[in-house]
């Protein structure tokens, strides 16, 4: 159903253009300066280390769990998981070594590792001696990772620019749904009924014709509000908001409402851009942990969707929780679950 | 209640958990009389389906009794007798409007990680991985059922169980097998698999006017059902003869008309191919073992049908793409769209055209479903279908 790119934003101007205008990715000159050869060299080896360490992983987790001391049994689906994450990881950066995205994404793997020999170490099972070890060699390598990373962090910003990795987060995401244009516009309009969908979303405050008050929920249990207004709204057509300049979180976007071909509904188009709380380190978590920004704004269209067709967000035994639960009714009613 | 829980590959338990709730002002919740052990189900035993947690409830095959209705529901009463299909679709959005009701775009909450893996989302299924939704199974006391005014089939008194039961998934599965191979008088029509969805692809081919239908397994008990209980005009042991060999002698050279797998990705095969499957999946660099595919795309007729209603769950090797190109052959696929076919069938059933309880061969109380996977999986006793009381 969606599209998503995560890339420099273009600028104001290219926001006031015709939607289709900004679907194709940011262009590739080819011509920016090539990057330190020592930063892209670390981050080529750094690559290989992932797709052996990857390999090994999935190939043998009981030789891997013995080795870093953790109990096989326990461990073998997560160091196979882990596996593939080291494989995808090490394959985007050899993909594209000049960048510093897949880097960040390594460190934030890392980051997950240590969290897990943390809790491994508490394991009545795990070889202690071993997993401190094997602790010890993660951090080694998270300095190596961060290294690489800022190295090629650094390069002039049009090289950045001109790759497409960029701390700004830039989403388009489009569902169809079996409404008119102008019922789909009318419910989004009424900004206070964005939260019914929008699982991130607190509250919507109208503060006026075109001003609002957001409240939202940010990854690790912290809230961030902003104020927005409204600066382009054709009814049945298009709204398009931007946050004011004093905002926790910068961001603009717009929502376009189409009619679909063959009587299908509207086909509802949303782009947003904004910078994200703890820069590209904190997307590359995020990520990781499931809570990457297109993602987030694709369920919310789906959720819009179930609203305005079947006229609820749809549950079921597991989705009404927060993080994994297993598909079996819950002892506390939805209410007290989310 | 008491449910039948995933624990971990090849384990599962019969478990104390909470009672279903009303979460949805469109759900129904039921009390189960009877459920089913599918062989979809072995699939996610013996853990070849991603996105299982313990303590997931399976099943996805039940009936029973509506104990509370949620205020959306207008067509069911407390105390209705109703029969469950195993996909759950709203009604509302373009695919059920189309009566794809099995690619419903609303049911799936989980519909990301569907996406991640196929490119779009199927509808949510009942028991069946937190890919397709994360909607507790009804191998249990107990089941909370979406869009109950769209889902269940409302049964009469006078018809038991064991004769409607299997409107849930398999006969209705079966029936689309043979559905999509759009029958015309004279077809011979082979089914790869005699599990109880291979039986019912088979007595639904003649239901739909086949002339001749052909059954291939490597059991001699399944073999021996497919001719006498679905009426198959002849059956081949693919361990004992060449399927492609012995199709060809059965059909005058041309192959049969259309083919049905109702295998699925755990097919077995002869030594040397299904070491190469087995070995490629073991290492996951596939997920699914695509045998009796494979054989039924090279034996079908040119320009005949291949109906696939086994589960796939992921990637498949060694593809023939060329001689799915080169002789016009159709693939046709799909999970059940089963509110197209509950209603005529269950008319079929009171009609004494068909009485589907002729696969059940065991049956079981629900605390017992552990032993029942166990004797599903390794065929023991001559194990076809087996059937849980659960109330």
């Amino acid at each position: 159903m969606t599209t998503m790119t995560t890339r420099a934003g273009p600028s104001r101007e290219a926001l006031s253009r015709s939607p289709g205008a900004m679907d194709g990715p940011a262009p590739r000159n080819g011509k920016h300066q090539e990057s330190g050869p020592d930063g892209e060299r670390m981050a080529r080896g750094l690559g290989w280390f992932s797709i052996g360490l990857g390999l090994a992983e999935i190939v043998a987790p009981s030789a891997m769990a013995r080795l870093i001391g953790i109990d096989e049994r326990d461990n073998e689906n997560r160091l196979q998981a882990f596996g593939v994450r080291e494989m995808a990881n090490g394959v985007g950066i050899l993909s594209q070594p000049k960048s510093a995205a897949w880097l960040w994404t390594r460190v934030a793997g890392d980051v997950m590792d240590l969290a897990a020999l943390g809790a491994a170490y508490n394991s009545p099972r795990a070889r202690r001696d071993r997993v401190a070890v094997a602790a010890l060699t993660v951090a080694g390598v998270t300095c190596l990772d961060i290294l690489a990373a800022r190295r090629l962090s650094q390069q002039p910003a049009r090289r950045a620019a001109a790759d497409g990795h960029d701390s700004r987060i830039h989403v388009v995401k489009v569902v169809t749904i079996g409404s008119s244009p102008r019922e789909v516009y009318d419910f989004w309009r009424n900004l206070e009924n964005l939260p019914q969908f929008m699982e991130h979303l607190e509250s919507v405050q109208v503060l006026d014709g075109t001003r609002s008050r957001w409240k939202a929920r940010a990854p690790a249990g912290s809230t961030i509000e902003w104020e927005s207004e409204i600066v382009e709204d054709r009814p049945g057509e298009l709204i398009s908001w931007r946050s004011l300049p004093a905002s926790e979180v910068l961001n603009s976007g717009q929502v376009w409402f189409t009619a679909a071909p063959g009587s299908r509904g509207t086909e509802v188009k949303v782009e947003l851009r904004y910078d994200p709380p703890g820069g590209k380190l904190g997307v590359a978590i995020a990520k990781m942990f499931g809570e990457e920004p297109g993602q987030q704004i694709g369920s919310d269209l789906r959720r819009l969707k179930q609203v305005l067709e079947t006229g609820e967000v749809v549950h079921s035994d597991a989705s009404i929780h927060r993080g994994m639960h297993p598909a079996q009714p819950s002892a506390a009613g939805r209410g007290e679950t989310r | 209640m008491k449910a039948n829980c995933w624990e971990g590959k090849r384990k599962v338990r019969v478990e104390e958990v909470p009672d279903p709730k009303i979460l949805n002002s469109r759900d129904a919740i039921v009390k189960i009389t009877s459920t089913a052990i599918c062989g979809s189900d072995l699939h996610l035993y013996n853990g070849f389906i991603p996105t299982m947690e313990k303590g997931d409830i399976l099943g996805h095959e039940f009936m029973g009794e509506v104990m509370e209705v949620g205020r959306g529901v207008k067509n069911l009463k407390v105390g209705d007798r109703v029969v469950v299909p195993f996909t759950i679709s709203c009604g509302n959005c373009s695919m059920c409007k189309r009566e794809m009701f099995s690619l419903c775009e609303n049911s799936n909450p989980n519909a990301w990680i569907a996406e991640k893996l196929m490119g779009h989302s199927p509808a949510g299924l009942f028991g069946y991985t937190h890919m397709l939704g994360g909607y507790a199974g009804g191998q249990a006391e107990y089941a909370r059922v979406p869009f109950a005014d769209v889902g269940p089939l409302k049964v009469p008194a006078g018809v038991p169980d064991d004769q409607v039961l299997f409107l849930s998934d398999i006969f209705p599965t079966g029936y689309m097998g043979a559905d999509m191979c759009n029958i015309k008088p004279g077809d011979i029509i082979a089914v790869w698999g005699c599990g109880p969805v291979g039986l019912f692809a088979i007595a639904s081919a003649y239901l739909l006017g086949a002339e001749r239908v052909i059954a291939i397994d490597r059991f001699p008990y399944r073999l021996e059902m497919a001719r006498n209980r679905a009426q198959a005009w002849e059956t081949i042991n693919y361990e004992e003869e060449s399927v492609l060999e012995r199709l060809k002698e059965l059909t005058g050279g041309r192959g049969p008309d259309a083919c049905i797998d109702a295998v699925g990705m755990e097919a077995h095969g002869h030594a040397a191919i299904y070491a190469y499957d087995r070995a490629k999946q073991a290492v996951m660099l596939e997920s699914d073992r695509p045998i009796a595919l494979r054989e039924a795309i090279l034996a079908c007729r040119s320009g005949g049908t291949v109906s696939v209603i086994g589960v796939y769950g992921g990637f498949i090797d060694k593809f023939p793409m060329g001689t799915v190109m080169n002789r016009s052959l159709t693939i046709r696929s799909g999970q059940t769209h089963m509110q197209r076919y509950m209603k005529p069938l269950l008319e079929r059933v009171e009609q004494g055209e068909i009485d589907p309880s002729f696969v059940i061969t065991h049956r079981l109380p629900l605390d017992q479903a552990p032993e029942g996977y166990d004797m599903f999986l390794h065929k023991r006793d001559n194990c076809e279908k087996v059937v849980l009381s659960a109330n």
